[in-house]
């Protein structure tokens, strides 16, 4: 038996090393690891307009410098209030750091009433002179959060395409909205309104859809996550309208 | 503790004998720790839908159990008694912490794929099994070595249900790596068709396979297969 000022020296020394190996190591690697999030995260933001980024190209599998390059070269990012109006730089740089579109963290937003929250909206250039708006949207699956971008045409009506993730859902289920690129890709070319002219966003229909035009059909035996989908597509891209009917042409 | 150290000291440092040897092997088969053991199931249950993040996460185990092992066994005459584990436990947190700052900055994707399970490492209760059982007593060479095989028996088990789940659940194998193979899959990118071939017409991937449920199946057939085969193994009382 060791008397206790030994146990006190000895946990004391232990635990001052890996602390200190720890922290220089964590420090040393933060650059890698932000500039890494962010270039996940911009693949993700990609994925909804995959189908215009060249033939046969997958966003999460494009370099890391290709993906900087569009972004730099031809996305803007804007972020804007409930009304449409543009947030400056500064005052979201007031709760996130780096003050752009892609640094806004939507879970926290989503806590936030929507008339408070920030949105974030990246504005695609297509080499053919088209732009894309691909906005963001958050809601709630059967476990847990789920989230994705859709892009959408100029005359903010037509679905260009959508790309969805999840926190928790059921493999080969719910997580279907992910991993099965074929519910995605259905997304394109739907429209936002129904041929009444009412918002009616994209919904997904239960054993199919029936009306082509805005819905896509559901995954069997995910009927909350699909739900899911289809309450935060239609409460998500509410709060855009005010500012698509501002850019309207 | 004057005598055994002395004792200890006429073996070569790094010597690689039979018993040296049955470290590596042991856990492969005889004394594999998860299905003789039945360690370590939680992981196998939750990262083996895919084949390469089974495989991240078999090398991570590895190195976790490797390392933690020689690290008590060098530290094992200087440890306090009375904070044993507590010291063990810093060693394998620390080294988890080391290997999930590194996945982090080496393959983004894969870390956040695997998500809690690298932190969950810690809790193996292999690693901290083979440190109580085995490190804190021998010499660290050995307990490098032993550290080593636990692991890879392991991940052994690991790239096995993983490889399984991944064909019959997605009709993949090595999905996301660069080698990536579509076996059977209803679009023609697949190697066998199954919308146009006339033999696998019937056949759709299994959804069960993906789920955790499908794991615990597969590593009970593994532990029926393996005990069948080796009598040694079968509890007769």
């Amino acid at each position: 038996m060791h008397n206790n000022r030994y146990v006190l020296i000895f946990v004391f020394i232990m635990t001052t090393i890996v602390a200190l190996v720890l922290s220089f190591m964590s420090i040393g690697l933060k650059g890698t690891h932000d500039r890494n999030e962010a270039i996940f995260n911009k693949k993700a933001i990609l994925s909804s307009i995959q189908d215009h980024l060249g033939e046969g190209v997958k966003a999460a599998d494009m370099p890391d410098q290709e993906v900087l390059d569009i972004f730099t070269n031809q996305i803007e990012q804007i972020v804007v209030d409930i009304n449409g109006n543009p947030i400056s730089k500064e005052d979201v740089e007031a709760l996130y750091k780096g003050g752009l579109a892609e640094n806004i963290d939507m879970a926290k937003e989503k806590k936030k009433d929507p008339v408070d929250r920030m949105y974030p909206v990246f504005v695609y250039k297509t080499d053919s002179g088209e732009k894309f708006h691909i906005v963001s949207v958050r809601g709630n699956g059967l476990w847990d959060e789920i989230w994705g971008c859709v892009a959408i045409k100029d005359d903010f009506k037509t679905v260009v395409g959508a790309a969805f993730d999840h926190k928790g859902e059921t493999p080969g289920l719910g997580a279907e909205i992910k991993d099965n690129p074929t519910f995605a890709k259905q997304f394109a070319g739907k429209s936002l309104y129904n041929p009444e002219g009412e918002f009616t966003s994209v919904f997904v229909r239960k054993g199919g859809a029936v009306n082509k035009t805005y819905e896509v059909d559901g995954i069997s035996g995910a009927t909350v996550t699909a739900d899911g989908v289809s309450d935060m597509l239609y409460s998500g891209i509410q709060h855009y309208l005010s500012y698509f009917e501002k850019n309207k042409s | 503790m004057a005598e055994t150290q002395v004792l200890e000291k006429k073996e070569p440092t790094f010597a690689f004998g039979k018993s040296e040897r049955k470290l590596l092997t042991d856990p492969l088969d005889d004394n594999n720790p998860i299905t003789i053991q039945v360690l370590g199931i939680c992981s196998a249950l939750a990262v083996t839908t895919l084949m390469f993040p089974s495989i991240i996460m078999a090398i991570a185990v590895v190195f976790v159990c490797a390392f933690s092992s020689l690290f008590t066994s060098i530290l094992r005459n200087h440890i306090p008694k009375q904070v044993r584990m507590i010291v063990q436990l810093v060693i394998i947190a620390f080294l988890v912490t080391v290997v999930e700052l590194s996945l982090k900055a080496i393959n983004y994707p894969v870390y956040k794929q695997l998500s809690v399970f690298i932190g969950l490492i810690i809790t193996n209760c292999i690693v901290m099994g083979r440190l109580e059982a085995f490190a804190s007593a021998n010499r660290p060479w050995r307990a490098f070595l032993d550290g080593i095989g636990n692991g890879l028996g392991y991940g052994v088990i690991l790239i096995i249900v993983a490889f399984i789940r991944e064909v019959f659940g997605k009709g993949t194998f090595l999905a996301g790596t660069p080698i990536e193979a579509k076996l059977i899959g209803p679009t023609g990118e697949y190697f066998i068709n199954t919308a146009e071939s006339s033999w696998f017409g019937w056949y759709t991937n299994n959804n069960l396979m993906v789920l955790p449920a499908a794991a615990m199946f597969i590593i009970g057939i593994l532990i029926w297969i393996q005990r069948s085969r080796n009598p040694k193994l079968v509890d007769i009382s």
